[in-house]
């Protein structure tokens, strides 16, 4: 009993190394599918945008609030702009963006390619002579990969206006004043890190979601199936990364 | 009504070759030494119960899923050890036409059937692909429903979008995975008349695969059953079932009781 878990364990570990070497091998070499990435770019960026909106104003306004009785104990609250830019830019904004997609996103890749897997939709392309994984598994990783990082930009531009909102209201701080300390504390590192993050966690996303799908079974189960794990596989890899990720760029120099 | 033999059958040029074919799913077998040839324009009709093995049969012959053991030549192309690009290639001769027809439901009709089109003859162009697309729409009797989503067809018309999406590549061979299942039989009538006319108009060579008896009688140039794993009674309509095997009779009885 044991013995067959641990070996469907390391089946599926086998499974998932070929599938992502195979995006590797496919996402240099042409023909390239670019009509089908901007596709997916509008469907996983643009779709995104009022539920990123949303999400992102409450954070930078809800993080501000709670922050204002910790910093005011000090007479500090002229540091909360700097503490929120510090909070969205480096944690936040790569974090929430990324959960937030992998709900939405990740499963509708999941049970849009798992769908498609059961009702032969993807042997159908197959037997037509056109490469599948390419049109399907490598657009969407590469649209992830591209988009996380441009709505993790738009989620820390949000919550950076959601606080600023909060702080002109009760500190009446002005814009220029706001996003000058915003700025001043923030370095490029900061940048950097949040975007090299949510380059990994759009990849992952990407390739869970489609992992999930392309290589569901067992008819409709399947498709609920994929969608499901294509969330909780990527939601619990975000954090495993955001962890490896930290504690490696604590490495590097500022 | 029974098919009238095309008359320009090749009985000297077989297209598919297949065997001494082994294919199993775990414990169970499946096909347990399959021999079969596919001559040049015939069509030839695969009967059998469910879950016999036919539609493993047509799929190990587009490379969806590969033998255990045993030889298939398509095309004068062997399938042992091909590589992916001879495959490509080979596949672009053989038209696949799914059980439940596999339209892609995030395009239209017209994108459904240029698709295979715009990716592998790129050369051509939107004037082109336009004729090429209402020429297999208007030969399937569709050209009307060429802005639809497949969602908005009925069984009928997404079956015969899926037939017109593999003849826009104009195959040597069609495959047909049950092409009459979950039909009323006036549209499974259309449907048998429509893969005649592809025969006669394509001079494609096709396997049909089907427990419906009206189809195989009136598609079937030559009939064969698979039986246990293996195909065990060849020939036409009458030659199959005029025997007494109590594998076969109750087939024809449940078909035609009158």
């Amino acid at each position: 009993m044991i013995s067959k878990i641990i070996d469907k364990y390391l089946i599926d570990l086998a499974d998932i190394h070929r599938f992502v070497i195979r995006f590797f091998k496919e996402v240099f070499v042409g023909p390239f599918e670019f009509k089908e990435i901007i596709r997916q770019c509008y469907e996983i960026g643009v779709k995104s945008l009022p539920l990123m909106s949303l999400t992102g104003f409450i954070i930078g306004v809800v993080f501000t609030k709670q922050s204002r009785p910790s910093l005011a104990d000090f007479g500090a609250q002229a540091m909360l702009p700097a503490l929120i830019s510090i909070a969205v830019v480096r944690a936040l904004a790569p974090l929430v963006t990324a959960l937030i997609a992998s709900g939405k996103v990740g499963s509708q890749i999941g049970a849009e390619l798992g769908s498609m897997k059961v009702t032969e939709q993807i042997d159908a392309m197959e037997v037509s002579g056109i490469n599948p994984f390419k049109f399907l598994v490598v657009s969407r990783v590469v649209a992830t990969s591209v988009m996380i990082p441009v709505l993790m930009f738009y989620v820390a531009f949000v919550a950076l206006m959601g606080a600023f909102m909060n702080i002109n209201q009760n500190e009446a701080t002005s814009m220029i004043v706001f996003f000058t300390e915003v700025f001043d504390a923030i370095t490029f590192k900061d940048v950097f890190a949040a975007v090299f993050k949510s380059f990994v966690f759009g990849f992952t996303i990407g390739i869970v979601g489609c992992y999930q799908g392309y290589t569901s079974s067992k008819g409709t189960e399947g498709v609920g199936r994929a969608a499901n794990w294509a969330v909780v596989m990527s939601m619990f890899l975000i954090f495993i990364e955001e962890l490896l990720i930290v504690q490696l760029l604590q490495l590097v120099p500022q | 009504m029974k098919k009238k033999k095309a008359d320009f059958i090749n009985y000297d040029e077989p297209v598919i070759t297949i065997r001494d074919l082994y294919k199993s799913f775990g414990e169970k077998d499946i096909l347990k030494g399959v021999d079969l040839d596919l001559f040049r324009g015939e069509n030839l009709v695969v009967l059998g119960r469910s879950g016999t093995g036919k539609s493993v049969l047509i799929k190990i012959i587009v490379g969806l899923l590969t033998a255990d053991r045993g030889t298939v030549n398509v095309l004068g192309t062997s399938l042992e050890d091909i590589d992916v690009e001879t495959l490509r290639q080979l596949r672009l001769k053989i038209g696949f036409s799914f059980q439940n027809s596999a339209l892609y439901d995030s395009m239209t009709v017209r994108e459904n059937i240029e698709f295979p089109l715009v990716r592998i003859k790129k050369h051509l162009r939107r004037k082109e692909i336009d004729h090429a697309v209402s020429t297999v729409l208007e030969g399937v009797d569709l050209l009307q429903a060429i802005d639809q989503m497949p969602s908005e067809l009925s069984g009928g018309q997404r079956k015969r979008i899926g037939i017109a999406r593999t003849l826009i590549l104009r195959p040597e061979i069609m495959l047909y995975d049950e092409p009459t299942a979950g039909l009323d039989p006036l549209t499974c009538i259309e449907i048998n008349k429509l893969i005649n006319r592809v025969q006669d108009q394509f001079k494609t060579s096709s396997i049909i695969i089907t427990h419906d008896l009206a189809c195989a009688k009136s598609v079937g140039d030559r009939i064969v059953m698979l039986l246990d794993g293996s195909f065990e009674r060849q020939g036409d309509f009458e030659d199959i079932f005029n025997t007494q095997d109590s594998r076969v009779k109750p087939f024809y009885d449940y078909n035609f009781i009158d």
